[in-house]
């Protein structure tokens, strides 16, 4: 078991290491989109590096997310407490809206507040992505059977205790679950961002858009998708960390 | 020492408690029994405040439960729920090292209590310490729930049909080991079931409960004779004499007995056998091996030809036995006497059917 772990952090590694040399080699990516779009004066968006344009759009999916999952998890476990339980219908409610919301509504709302750049993107994802890990953190904490509970009182464990030591262990592989597809909307959703000036794999494809350049969409969009990837990999594995029981003593 | 007084219990419209005054002595096993819903689990989580009476007062060592805090009351209280609850994202030694830890010990004493409860209960650390709960068996599981409870040497234990889910061998052994156990810890224990036999078996008193009330608390004996009234009288059923032979040890009906030895020379058995049907044989080792009747002496010409060989296992008891599980051998193998040997299955005497008889008789009504 160990050692299949150990094997999909070591592919995890090679993979992201392999991706940052290929966003890193410009020339690579000029010359295939050259010969891809011989037609086209510019193949590359001249605004920045494709490396600098990764690093902008995974800070705005690390911001939002961890945004997200700082305030998404204590709100799921507060709302299954007996001091928040009466809120939890209106915390799934308004979690629920968050995310019918569309996060351009969201830009158009908060650039007159709060102006231009990454500070509104981030609350439009950190909003859109909040459902997923607030409903994940409800789910699996309930999912911790009664049995358990009384146990775990019943041999004198506090409600903190309680928690720490036995529901978020049992609940964290749901959690896990509901952050991951939270990351992966984000990753998908923050290209949004280059529309008040926030950056990102955004930028190349609003303006290849704007200038009906195919090459400057496929400079954004190719980059996402390994980036996408790479994410999804990375969270599949630490969930497996946190599998238990005869699945980790296998 | 546990003293309930006057403890109540509703949930809205339901009272799931009445009025219940109770005490179990120090070292004593109390056992409460009585129909499903009439309120044993929620007497019994009432006395480690998992449940909060609505009225009355519940008493430990003199000491009024209420004013102590609730973790540190569970604390010293071992509990085996009754669904046996083991955390399942912890291997066998975190859920029994659960209460230790609450109370830092150190990891080496921890360590080594694992070790000591696993034995205890009859399983093997090397096996069982790292397993996960899911792969356990249903009685594996609750032996690992009765080690947890017991884990910090707690002098009190709530035990809620603590062999409740097991098959009737496995429950047999299981309730042997407690009794043994308890023999050894002298706690005090009150103990939920649904099973009579194992009430009359594991109790010093039994506390018979219906629909939220206290119907009678005395001892098996006690019960078994004299029923306060219908309810018990029929909750113990017909066959009160039968169940009482289950509270009385064959030990002070031992009688000496005939036997010979498989090396025994003809003449010598046939003059044993002037005076009886049938004797038992045992080996050179005095082990018991099987019996022989005089009728079948003259065609044979040693021990082992004539006799026929018996199953130590199916045929003897130890002295250990009680009378009903004497009289059940002596039903199945159609005997009038059971031989009765020792642990290394040396024949030490018999039991027999008139000797039962006569005790039965002896029994009030
Ligand atoms: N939380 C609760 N809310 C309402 N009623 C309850 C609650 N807990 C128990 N009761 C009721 O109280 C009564 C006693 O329940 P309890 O669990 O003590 O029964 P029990 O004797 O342990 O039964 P069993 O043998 O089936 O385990 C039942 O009628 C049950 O329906
Ligand atoms: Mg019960």
């Amino acid at each position: 078991m160990l050692r299949r772990q150990l094997n999909l952090w070591i592919l995890l590694t090679v993979l992201t290491g392999l991706f940052v040399w290929l966003i890193a080699s410009t020339g690579l990516w000029e010359a295939t989109l050259r010969f891809l779009f011989p037609q086209e004066s510019q193949v590359l968006h001249p605004r920045a590096s494709l490396l600098v344009l990764v690093w902008e759009h995974v800070k705005l999916v690390i911001l939002s997310s961890s945004l997200t999952v700082l305030v998404g998890v204590p709100l799921g476990i507060w709302v299954t407490r007996p001091s928040g339980r009466n809120f939890l219908p209106i915390v799934y409610y308004l979690t629920s809206f968050g995310q019918t919301f569309p996060p351009v509504a969201v830009l158009a709302l908060a650039v007159p507040m709060i102006g231009f750049g990454v500070i509104p993107t981030v609350i439009a994802l950190f909003l859109y992505g909040l459902l997923p890990v607030v409903r994940n953190t409800i789910a699996g904490l309930r999912a911790v059977s009664q049995d358990v509970l009384d146990a775990a009182y019943g041999m004198g464990m506090s409600r903190w205790q309680a928690l720490i030591r036995v529901e978020m262990p049992l609940a964290a592989r749901v959690i896990l679950a509901g952050i991951h597809i939270s990351v992966i909307i984000n990753i998908g959703t923050a290209m949004i961002g280059a529309v008040i000036g926030a950056g990102g794999l955004g930028s190349p494809i609003i303006a290849g858009l704007v200038q009906d350049n195919l090459a400057y969409i496929i400079e954004g969009a190719v980059p996402a998708a390994m980036l996408a990837v790479l994410a999804d990999r990375l969270l599949a594995n630490l969930e497996r960390l946190f599998a238990y029981s005869a699945e980790k003593a296998r | 020492m546990i003293r309930l007084v006057k403890v109540s219990k509703s949930y809205g419209d339901t009272i799931a408690v009445r009025q219940l005054s109770l005490v179990v002595n120090q070292g004593e096993v109390c056992v409460l029994i009585g129909p499903s819903g009439c309120g044993k689990t929620t007497t019994l989580r009432m006395v480690n405040r998992l449940i909060e009476p609505t009225a009355g007062r519940i008493f430990i060592n003199g000491k009024e439960i209420s004013r102590v805090k609730p973790e540190q009351l569970r604390r010293s209280i071992g509990y085996a729920i009754q669904s046996v609850g083991l955390f399942p994202h912890m291997t066998v030694a975190d859920n029994i090292a659960v209460v230790p830890e609450l109370l830092h010990w150190a990891k080496s004493r921890v360590a080594h209590r694992i070790d000591e409860l696993l034995r205890l209960v009859g399983l093997d650390p090397l096996e069982y310490a790292s397993k996960y709960p899911n792969q356990l068996s249903g009685g594996e599981a609750q032996r690992i729930g009765v080690a947890r409870a017991l884990a910090a040497n707690p002098p009190i234990l709530l035990m809620d049909e603590p062999f409740g889910a097991v098959d009737p061998l496995t429950r047999e052994k299981l309730q042997a080991q407690f009794l043994r156990i308890q023999q050894e810890l002298k706690k005090t224990v009150l103990l939920v079931t649904h099973d009579l036999d194992e009430a009359i078996r594991l109790a010093d008193r039994i506390a018979i409960m219906a629909s939220g009330r206290l119907v009678q608390h005395a001892t098996p004996e006690e019960i078994l004779s004299r029923p306060t009234n219908k309810f018990v009288h029929d909750f113990v059923g017909t066959d009160r004499a039968l169940k009482r032979l289950s509270r009385i040890g064959v030990a002070s009906f031992i009688r000496p007995t005939h036997s010979v030895k498989l090396s025994t020379p003809m003449k010598e058995v046939a003059s044993v056998c002037e005076r009886c049907h049938w004797v038992w044989v045992v080996d050179d080792d005095g082990k018991f091996t099987g019996w022989l009747d005089r009728t079948s002496l003259p065609a044979a010409n040693s021990v082992r030809q004539a006799m026929v060989v018996g199953d130590r296992d199916e045929i003897t008891i130890t002295k250990n036995a009680t009378l009903r599980e004497a009289l059940s051998r002596m039903l199945g193998q159609g005997f009038n006497s059971i031989p009765v040997v020792d642990e290394e299955g040396r024949l030490i005497g018999e039991v027999s059917l008139g000797d039962v008889e006569a005790a039965t008789a002896k029994m009030e009504p």
